[in-house]
């Protein structure tokens, strides 16, 4: 296997507010190799976001990463100096957000907003950037990229602006780009054009993508891996196939269960039972036991990551639909 | 845009000629300024005699009309006091308001926006504190007490700057002004210092609540992940962003800092505008007052435009609902 671009190891980013600490997230750790797409998949609450801004340093106070480490091409980025951090973000990581009316400034056109984010890094001149803004406009399938460089955000469709914020985000050609969900906010027909132009952008770049979403439905198709969060930790994760077929937590369980399609029409949805815990009053123990029907004694307890194959789960007591899981 | 500014120039006659209107009649219910005209001892005869010259016997709305007529041709009558052409003397005042409003609303607005996008970007540094705590007290403290103050420590006790008056001018397209010279400016600081503290804390809380707000919105996030450095983010970004309701409350402090800065231009003798209209009240020289105030609307008006232009010129979004 070759080195990972993207190695996070045992990541834990903490909020310090006055009620308390909030472990939003709490020891996460994966690998992405070159022109991976790993879904990370959870409720609202579960840490994802966080997790993605943890990966370019960008949490905001009071929270802050207390541990772990985020390699990215071999070099650690939590130790960084502010500056460092700044030059990486946007050249070798970047970000899509999930609302794009609200990501891109109303005020400035989208040329001068590319033309920022182009300065950020390079010196190229006025007739070269516009030439790489168009090109990258053009490549997220914005028609007539050259003179939509000079219209404002605003004149532009949702799905469009999407395009332009993910034409910002690969301007330098990132080795990863963080996507928080970023089809969540659009039509399903446009979410479907994106999510596919997103997929061949990857394949044909070489960039890997963290794709965060609480859709599974939408990631599946998509992420080639998965990471199931729950309450600030990776509860399960492994390839796509494997865990969607045959799922070891009983939350990735329930997740599946209660996707739409799974239900025979006509009758109701499955769901978990119970809402995610507060972060500020996590159980002891496995943070999902409340909610889960297979728990007993033992999940007071922590359960540790149990590894398998390709594979990994955090759970006393998983789900088994074929046999041989060691106990 | 020009269909735009058209529709603009028609609401501000309609405006104009309403404020006329109430004007016109407020003075009117003052009172009958017909015994500061004439001396205490003239006989009846002189005193209706004094009546008929100045109109005053006309009923009202003939009144309003001549007074309109005159209006259109450029004339606003003459002062009862001063017996010379209104416009004349409050022309001869107003460059002096001018010159202190101007300068003090300006560095007010630049001083507040940078101090309040400080305390905004930073708002846990002790710095950020301090301004915020300062700026409470340029709301809460008078600012007739506040200019007195500053004559007593930096006039009388320190000796460094003047107490009042204007002093050195130069002319300027046959105006007088007090700003290009250095003993002019002496005699600036003080009261633009006076004038310039409410607005400064008021540029300060807009500025400071604009910046924290805007800081936490996915511009910002979004610029930051693209790797745009900090400052890039404040000047392009940031200032842009909040620059609306900032602009909106400098016109509005522009307009009524010009019409009245009365009180600060009392305690520091500075012979502005604001202490004519005063005086003028207190004798009831009434053609001054009448045109002081329709300037004041007109000032407004112009003023409002002007910014209203200016969001145009710099939201995309505000120019597009003009045009259509």
């Amino acid at each position: 296997m070759t080195t990972p671009v993207l190695s996070v190891k045992d990541l834990k980013t903490h909020f310090f507010t006055r009620a308390g600490v909030v472990k939003a997230v709490d020891g996460i750790s994966f690998d992405l190799a070159e022109g991976e797409i790993m879904g990370l998949v959870g409720e609202s609450g579960s840490g994802k976001t966080v997790t993605g801004f943890s990966l370019l340093g960008l949490v905001d106070a009071p929270g802050r990463i207390v541990e772990g480490s985020v390699k990215l091409k071999g070099t650690e980025l939590t130790t960084l100096s502010t500056g460092e951090l700044r030059s990486r973000r946007g050249r070798d990581i970047s970000m899509i957000f999930q609302d794009p009316i609200a990501t891109l400034n109303p005020m400035l056109t989208i040329g001068q907003q590319m033309r920022m984010a182009i300065d950020a890094h390079e010196r190229l001149g006025a007739r070269a950037s516009e030439a790489r803004a168009a090109e990258l406009l053009t490549q997220v399938g914005i028609p007539s990229a050259k003179e939509r460089l000079r219209a404002y955000p605003h004149e532009f469709s949702g799905g469009m602006r999407q395009r332009v914020a993910i034409a910002i985000a690969l301007l330098h050609r990132p080795a990863v780009i963080v996507a928080d969900e970023p089809t969540t906010a659009l039509d399903v027909s446009i979410q479907a054009q994106i999510l596919f132009q997103m997929r061949d952008l990857a394949r044909e770049t070489g960039t890997a993508m963290v794709w965060i979403s609480h859709d599974l439905a939408v990631v599946s198709s998509l992420a080639s891996k998965l990471a199931v969060m729950y309450a600030g930790r990776i509860v399960e994760q492994g390839p796509t196939a494997t865990l969607l077929r045959d799922p070891r937590h009983p939350y990735t369980a329930g997740l599946i269960a209660s996707l739409p399609a799974m239900a025979a029409p006509g009758t109701p949805l499955t769901q978990i039972p119970g809402t995610t815990p507060s972060l500020l009053s996590l159980p002891e123990g496995c943070p999902f036991a409340p909610r889960c029907d297979r728990a007993t004694d033992t999940c007071k307890t922590d359960p540790s990551m149990t590894h398998q194959d390709n594979r990994g789960w955090r759970c006393f007591h998983p789900v088994t639909r074929t046999a041989e899981v060691p106990a | 845009m020009l269909g735009f500014i058209i529709q603009r120039f028609l609401q501000a006659i309609v405006v104009m000629a309403v404020m006329s209107v109430i004007v016109f009649c407020g003075v009117y219910a003052i009172g009958n300024p017909i015994d500061i005209v004439i001396p205490p001892e003239a006989t009846q005869e002189i005193r209706e005699a004094a009546i008929r010259r100045l109109g005053l016997d006309l009923p009202l709305y003939k009144q309003y009309f001549i007074f309109m007529a005159n209006l259109l041709q450029g004339d606003l009558g003459r002062s009862f006091v001063y017996n010379v052409p209104v416009l004349e003397l409050i022309g001869g005042r107003l460059p002096a308001t001018l010159e202190l409003v101007l300068i003090s609303v300006i560095s007010a607005t630049v001083l507040g926006v940078s101090l309040g996008v400080y305390a905004g970007y930073r708002p846990e540094s002790w710095i950020s504190k301090t301004i915020m705590g300062v700026s409470v007290l340029g709301f809460s403290v008078p600012s007739f007490w506040v200019g007195l103050i500053l004559i007593l420590f930096f006039a009388v006790h320190l000796g460094w700057l003047p107490a009042g008056g204007r002093g050195e001018t130069v002319e300027i397209w046959g105006v007088a002004w007090s700003f290009p010279t250095l003993d002019g400016l002496s005699h600036i600081v003080l009261p633009a210092v006076n004038l310039a503290l409410f607005k400064l804390a008021m540029m300060i809380r807009l500025a400071r609540a604009g910046t924290r707000e805007i800081m936490l919105t996915d511009t910002i996030k979004f610029a930051r992940a693209a790797g745009i450095s900090e400052g890039t983010i404040l000047r392009r970004h940031l200032l842009k962003l909040i620059s609306i309701p900032i602009l909106t409350v400098f016109g509005l402090e522009l307009g009524s800092t010009l019409a009245f800065a009365v009180v600060t231009e009392t305690i520091f003798s500075w012979p502005g505008v604001g202490k004519l209209i005063i005086d003028s009240i207190g004798v009831l020289d009434r053609p001054v007052m009448v045109a002081y105030l329709i300037l004041v609307a007109f000032l407004f008006v112009t003023i409002n435009f002007v910014i209203d232009l200016v969001f145009a010129l710099i939201d995309p979004r505000v120019r597009q609902g003009a045009t259509s």
